[in-house]
C-alpha cells in the first residue's frame, strides 16, 4: 500500500516536472502566433490584428484558440480514421519529447542525460513520420504530395543539421546540453566577449550559418515551406484538417521552431549564460537570457518568412545536397583541425 | 509496484500489440505504421536496460531512416494508396509446423536456461566508454562497416544514375 502511494507520488512528481516546458510552449505559441501576424503586418506596411483585446489586438490568438476548440471535428469519409486522428497528437508529442533535454536554466533541465543532443535529433525524426501519417491518412492528393515533399526535405536537411551539430560536439566533447552550456560561461575572448562557441572559433560561425539554414528547412519555414506551399498544394499535409487537430499541427510547428532555435542558442550562443559574465546571472536570469536568445532566433525566422520568396523543389534539393552538405563536412574537418592546433 | 516495472509492462504491451497489428493488418501502410510503434517500444525497453545510446540510435536509424524509406517505397508504387493483400492462406501446413517448432524451441530454451540475474548498477556514462571501445578495441570492424556502407552508397548512386540516364535516352 505504502509502496503504491510512493509510486503514485513519484509518478505525479515526474508529471509535474515534465509539464513545466509545456506551459512555456503554450504561452510562447500564443504570443508567437500573434507576433508573427504583427511582424507580417509591419513588414508589409499594414497594422495586422488590431481589434481583439484592445492594445494592438493582443488577445487575437486567445480568441482564435477558443474558436478552434469549438469547431466541429471533421474527418473525411475515406480517411484512415485512427491514423488521421492520431497524427497531430503524435507530431506534438515528438517535438515536445525533445524538450526533455533542453536546459532552460542552470536550475532546470527535464532529463540530464549524457546523450542529450543525440536524443533530440533522434526524437525529432518522429516529426517526419507523423507528417507522412497525416498526409497518407487524409486520402487527399494535396496532402500526399505535401507529405512526400516534407519527408524528402526533412530527411535531406537532417544531414547538414547533424553535421553542424557534430562540429560543436567536436569542440565541446560532450553530448549533454547542460555540459555544453556550462563550458561557455565566462567572458574571456578579447577581454570582454562571452565564451560562446560562436566567438571561439571562426569556422563555428560558418557552422552556425549552415545550421540556421538547415533548421529553417527542418521546421518548414519560408523560403523552404514547400510542404505546405499554399499556392501549389492548398495547405499540404494539413489540407483536410480543421478545428483542434489543425491547431495541434500549428502548435507542433511553433514548438518545433522554438525547439530548434533553443538548440541553436545552446550550441552557439551560450545557452542560459548571461552575456555580461556574472552580472545578471543565476537560474531565473538564466531562463530570461535563454528565452531571449531563442526568441530572437524565432524572430529572425519570422523576418525571413515575410521577406524572401519560396524556392522550387529542385533548388531546395540542390541547396542541400550540392552546397550545404559538402560545406558542412569540410567545415567539420576545419573545426577539428583548428581545435588540434589552438 | 515500482514505476520502472509499470513502464516496462506498458512498453512491452505497446511493442507486442503493435507487432501483432503489423503482422495481421491487411493494409500495408497500416503495417508500416504499426512497425513504427514496435520500434519505438523496443527503443523504450532499451532505455530501461540503461542502453540509452542504443535507444536513440534505434529511433534515428530505424524510425527516422529505414521506416521512412519503406513508406516512401510503398507510396511511390502505383497501388500505394489502395494496395491490400492477404496475410494468410499461403502454405498453411508448413508454416504452422515451422512456427510451432520455433515456438517450442524458444520456450524450451527459455525454461531450461539458468538465467543469471545480476543487479546492474545505475550507469550514467555509456557514450564515452562506447567511443573508447570503437576507437580502440573494435577499430577494425568499425572501419570495415564504414567501408561497407560507403560501397552501398556508391552502388545506390550508380544504379540511380544509370536508371535516369536510360530514361533520358528513351525520352
Amino acid at each position: 500500500m505504502i509502496n503504491t502511494i510512493a509510486t503514485t507520488a513519484n509518478a505525479l512528481t515526474i508529471l509535474v516536472y515534465a509539464a513545466i516546458p509545456l506551459t512555456i510552449i503554450l504561452v510562447y505559441a500564443l504570443v508567437a502566433i500573434w507576433a508573427e501576424r504583427k511582424i507580417a503586418g509591419f513588414i508589409q506596411d499594414r497594422l495586422g490584428p488590431m481589434r481583439v483585446g484592445g492594445w494592438h489586438g493582443w488577445a487575437q490568438s486567445i480568441a482564435d484558440l477558443l474558436k478552434l476548440i469549438q469547431k466541429e471535428d471533421i474527418i473525411p469519409t475515406n480517411a484512415s480514421r485512427f491514423l488521421f486522428k492520431f497524427a497531430p497528437f503524435m507530431m506534438f508529442a515528438a517535438s515536445y519529447a525533445a524538450f526533455a533535454v533542453i536546459p532552460f536554466s542552470s536550475g532546470y533541465i527535464g532529463s540530464n542525460i549524457n546523450i542529450g543532443v543525440f536524443y533530440l535529433l533522434a526524437v525529432t525524426s518522429l516529426l517526419t513520420l507523423s507528417i507522412i501519417m497525416a498526409a497518407w491518412a487524409s486520402n487527399n492528393k494535396w496532402s500526399l504530395l505535401g507529405g512526400m515533399r516534407s519527408a524528402a526535405q526533412m530527411v535531406s536537411y537532417e544531414v547538414p543539421t547533424i553535421a553542424t551539430v557534430l562540429t560543436v560536439i567536436v569542440v565541446s566533447g560532450s553530448l549533454n546540453l547542460m555540459t555544453v552550456t556550462e563550458m561557455q560561461s565566462g567572458n574571456d575572448i578579447l577581454g570582454f566577449l562571452p565564451n560562446w562557441f560562436i566567438f571561439q572559433n571562426p569556422f563555428l560561425l560558418v557552422a552556425f550559418v549552415i545550421f540556421f539554414i538547415s533548421i529553417l528547412a527542418e521546421s518548414h519555414r519560408v523560403p523552404f515551406d514547400l510542404p505546405e506551399s499554399e499556392s501549389e498544394l492548398v495547405a499540404g499535409y494539413q489540407t483536410e484538417y480543421s478545428g483542434i487537430r489543425w491547431a495541434m499541427f500549428m502548435l507542433a510547428e511553433y514548438a518545433d521552431m522554438l525547439l530548434l532555435s533553443l538548440l541553436g542558442a545552446t550550441l552557439f550562443f551560450g545557452g542560459w549564460n548571461s552575456p555580461f559574465g556574472e552580472f545578471m546571472s543565476g537560474p531565473l536570469w538564466g531562463f530570461f537570457w535563454y528565452m531571449l536568445k531563442g526568441l530572437l532566433l524565432v524572430f529572425v525566422m519570422m523576418w525571413i518568412r515575410w521577406t524572401l520568396p519560396r524556392y522550387r523543389v529542385d533548388q531546395l534539393m540542390h541547396i542541400c545536397w550540392s552546397i550545404l552538405i559538402p560545406l558542412s563536412f569540410i567545415n567539420l574537418v576545419l573545426v577539428a583541425l583548428w581545435e588540434l592546433i589552438f | 509496484m515500482e514505476l520502472t516495472t509499470i513502464l516496462f509492462y506498458l512498453f512491452s504491451i505497446v511493442t507486442i500489440t503493435a507487432a501483432a497489428v503489423m503482422v495481421f493488418s491487411n493494409n500495408i501502410v497500416h503495417s508500416a505504421f504499426a512497425l513504427m510503434f514496435t520500434l519505438i517500444g523496443v527503443a523504450a525497453l532499451y532505455v530501461l536496460l540503461y542502453a540509452d545510446f542504443l535507444a536513440a540510435t534505434q529511433l534515428l536509424v530505424y524510425v527516422g531512416g529505414i521506416l521512412i524509406l519503406i513508406l516512401f517505397g510503398i507510396m511511390l508504387t502505383t497501388q500505394g494508396k489502395s494496395l491490400s493483400f492477404k496475410t494468410s492462406t499461403v502454405n498453411i501446413a508448413p508454416a504452422s509446423i515451422l512456427s510451432v517448432a520455433a515456438a517450442a524451441l524458444l520456450i524450451y530454451a527459455f525454461v531450461k536456461t539458468d538465467w543469471k540475474i545480476t543487479e546492474s548498477g545505475v550507469r550514467d556514462e555509456t557514450v564515452h566508454e562506447m567511443g573508447m571501445m570503437l576507437m580502440g578495441e573494435y577499430i577494425l570492424p568499425f572501419i570495415v562497416v564504414g567501408v561497407l556502407l560507403l560501397i552501398a552508397i556508391i552502388g545506390a548512386i550508380l544504379m540511380a544514375t544509370r536508371l535516369s540516364a536510360h530514361n533520358d535516352g528513351e525520352v
